[in-house]
């Protein structure tokens, strides 16, 4: 028997999970499975299981959507949040969660990540970060860092990588934050505000491949990547006590961006009033 | 006693990563065959860090009743 | 009326309220009137970033119920076609408009053809069922759109839509049936709550399985792997296997059901012009001015263009001599006319890639010649 919130929330005849041993996607998979278990317990929000549906696209990150007991969907790769875009329009009073990876979400499905933030469109995406492509066995993604190994650069990679919180608050997105597989309440308190948040959140969350990109990089199995994570993320309640020239060395977990822009489905709702009323 | 919790371990959930002994603040876990377990001498104080980081939901606080 | 138009208003009548499309030529004016019309009845209108999303967001709506369209031409329906396989595998209703451009690639945009006849069977990969729908008038348009979306619900299918330029640039008067004159169908929904093991299930003898749209009560998981009857994932041959033959039963052994054609002078005729869409109109005339030449020729059209009506063909075949395909491509349901009937009958063929429309006159000449009674000028 597994714990009350996994039986609750997962489906359990299909795990234990496929992802190797250490992949921290388990780990942001429970952290998405706790903030949605507070959420729907508090009766101060208006979060429930019938009304949340679970988007995801292609990838290892992606194949979390089939393991939590929700309305969920599974869809192309890079389509996630096109997806996401038709359900939550459609039906603005869902909650649309999009589970995502590096590559499906800001590499095929680039597009749709700048688009939506642009919306603001009230979709809450996680991109599950492990700066490779794992399924198909560790080639280089946006998020590879210039210089790392992947099986498509055994010489180093040349290409210079994206920040996926960054892209997305440049695009539009109207909360933004970093999480991190090691900081495992701060990142569950973030998922939770960009749910709770009205327009477009995306949480990126950085994961550990050590399967891939750890044996790659010579980084260590996943206990050193987590330690990686512990000794260079640092939550926001110990980052701003920090001087400047420290925090430069340093990665925030916590809130990148935080404005209340127009809600797309706010904004269609009026439009809809508008033509229908002739006011 | 309300609130009084105990630490369950799933040995066939484990697929023996080793994040849970290596983040335990008082060292109370080791893998034995690459299974997790809870040390002979174990000083676990229910923090429920393990829980948090198991990728695999092999180990959990539960509460336990009355 | 234009055949845009009434592409969009059937598809209102039919219950759509959800349009999600990106600007193309010649199917912009589906996406316009939608954006006007929608908001008007309370549906949803979006544009969106490109033709892989509007597929995108048009199966994610569906998904919460909502009938929904898209609309596209050539290039666009190139781009649509993995998230339409998605919809097959998936069992997404929703039905995809081509207003079908001539040429590969970006070609002539504004010309007129009927070249994706067979990447509306072929177009997404793997083995799958296909609806296609091609209509030959704007009151057609209007009627068929509407047909398009009952099959789409009632098997859960996206279902193609396949005009031409021809018909979705023509105008002329359209008759509208009362709404009650209409048959509206809904897809089937499960009456379960809560998670769902058996979502994908369907009892024997039958192939479409229900279940509740998002949001209302009932839980379960869609994916685009080959999935066991719970929705989730599975990499076990026998049961992937069953999944893929349910789907394409569920098309193939309701053909009574899906397959329509239009026979015009067909009774006594011992030649059959076949055709489909904006053609029809061209060889409505040929066939005319044919039977006042003496010729016994008649116009065999299919509505639905996929599944190809095989059966029909077939049952004509006794009384014919031969048969004509006359189309705007290069030969695409001449393949098909073929592997019905060449074994039996010359099948000749009349087809136009230039971008032109063929005039009745060809598809007369044409007529003559394979009569051996070549005697013009």
């Amino acid at each position: 028997m597994p714990s009350e919130l996994i039986h609750k929330y997962m489906r359990i005849d299909h795990l234990p999970h496929i992802w190797c041993p250490g992949c921290g996607n388990g780990i942001i998979m429970r952290d998405v499975a706790v903030a949605l278990e507070e959420l729907i317990d508090d009766p101060e929000v208006n979060v429930s299981r019938e009304k949340t549906v679970i988007v995801s696209g292609i990838g290892c990150s992606s194949r979390a959507a089939g393991y939590m007991d929700f309305n969920s969907i599974h869809t192309t790769h890079g389509r996630a949040i096109a997806f996401a875009t038709g359900i939550k329009f459609a039906h603005p009073e869902l909650e649309v969660i999009v589970l995502t990876g590096d590559g499906d979400c800001s590499a095929i499905g680039g597009n749709h990540l700048i688009h939506a933030a642009r919306r603001n469109i009230g979709l809450t995406v996680i991109t599950f970060n492990n700066d490779i492509y794992g399924m198909t066995g560790g080639q280089y993604s946006p998020t590879t860092p210039t210089g790392d190994r992947a099986t498509t650069a055994p010489y180093g990679n040349y290409d210079r990588p994206f920040d996926i919180a960054q892209l997305a608050a440049g695009a539009g997105a109207s909360f933004t934050a970093r999480g991190s597989a090691y900081h495992t309440r701060e990142t569950t308190e973030l998922i939770k505000q960009g749910i709770l948040h009205k327009g477009f959140s995306l949480i990126d969350v950085f994961s550990v491949c050590p399967t891939y990109y750890g044996r790659k990089n010579h980084k260590g199995g996943a206990v050193e990547m987590l330690q990686w994570q512990r000794d260079n993320m640092v939550p926001a309640s110990r980052y701003y006590a920090m001087s400047e020239e420290k925090r430069r060395e340093k990665i925030l977990v916590g809130i990148l961006t935080h404005n209340e822009y127009p809600e797309y489905t706010q904004e269609y709702a009026k439009l809809l009033e508008k033509v229908q009323t002739g006011k | 006693m309300p609130g009084r919790k105990k630490l369950v371990l799933e040995p066939e959930w484990c697929k023996g990563c080793g994040i849970c002994v290596a983040f335990c603040p008082k060292n109370a876990l080791e893998l034995v065959g690459e299974k997790v377990r809870l040390k002979e001498d174990n000083e676990c104080v229910l923090c429920g860090q393990c829980e948090e980081r198991c990728p695999d939901y092999a180990l959990y606080l539960e509460e336990l009743e009355e | 009326m234009q055949g845009n138009e009434a592409c969009v208003e059937g598809a209102i009548a039919a219950g759509m309220r959800f349009y999600a499309g990106y600007p193309i030529t010649p199917s912009t004016e589906i996406a316009e009137q939608c954006a006007l019309r929608l908001p008007q009845v309370g549906g949803r209108f979006i544009q969106m970033e490109d033709e892989l999303a509007s597929m995108a967001a048009v199966l994610g709506a569906s998904a919460t119920g909502v009938k929904a369209m898209t609309a596209t031409s050539g290039p666009g329906f190139s781009l649509k076609q993995e998230n339409i396989g998605y919809g097959c595998l998936a069992e997404i209703p929703c039905v995809v408009v081509d207003v079908q451009r001539s040429g590969p690639s970006t070609g002539l945009p504004t010309s007129p053809s009927q070249g994706d006849y067979m990447q509306a069977r072929w177009g997404t990969h793997g083995d799958h069922p296909v609806i296609a729908l091609s209509p030959s008038s704007v009151q057609e348009t209007y009627r068929l759109i509407i047909r398009a979306f009952n099959l789409s619900e009632k098997y859960r299918t996206p279902v193609i839509f396949l005009m031409d330029e021809i018909v979705g640039h023509m105008r002329e008067g359209v008759t509208l049936p009362r709404p009650d004159e209409l048959i509206i169908n809904k897809r089937h929904i499960s009456y379960h709550d809560g998670a769902n093991k058996q979502c994908y299930a369907v009892p024997e003898g039958k192939f479409v399985p229900a279940m509740k749209a998002f949001g209302q009560g009932e839980r379960y998981n869609i994916t685009g792997l080959a999935h066991d009857v719970s929705g989730f994932p599975t990499n076990n041959n026998a049961v992937a296997g069953a999944l893929y033959t349910r789907l394409m039963e569920k098309i193939g052994r309701n053909l009574d059901d899906i397959v329509r054609v239009e026979e015009y002078m067909m009774d006594d005729a011992d030649t059959a012009v076949v055709c489909f869409g904006g053609t029809a109109r061209a060889v409505m005339s040929a066939v005319e001015q044919a039977r006042a030449e003496g010729m016994k020729v008649g116009m065999f059209r299919p509505i639905t263009v996929w599944p190809f009506p095989e059966a029909q063909l077939r049952a004509r075949l006794p009384g014919l001599k031969r048969v004509l395909m006359v189309e705007h491509n290069y030969g695409q349901m001449l393949l098909e006319v073929q592997r019905v009937a060449a074994e039996r009958l010359p099948v000749g063929f009349l087809g136009r890639i230039d971008g032109t429309v063929i005039p009745p006159a060809d598809i007369l000449n044409k007529l003559r010649e394979m009569e051996g009674r070549e005697n013009a000028q």
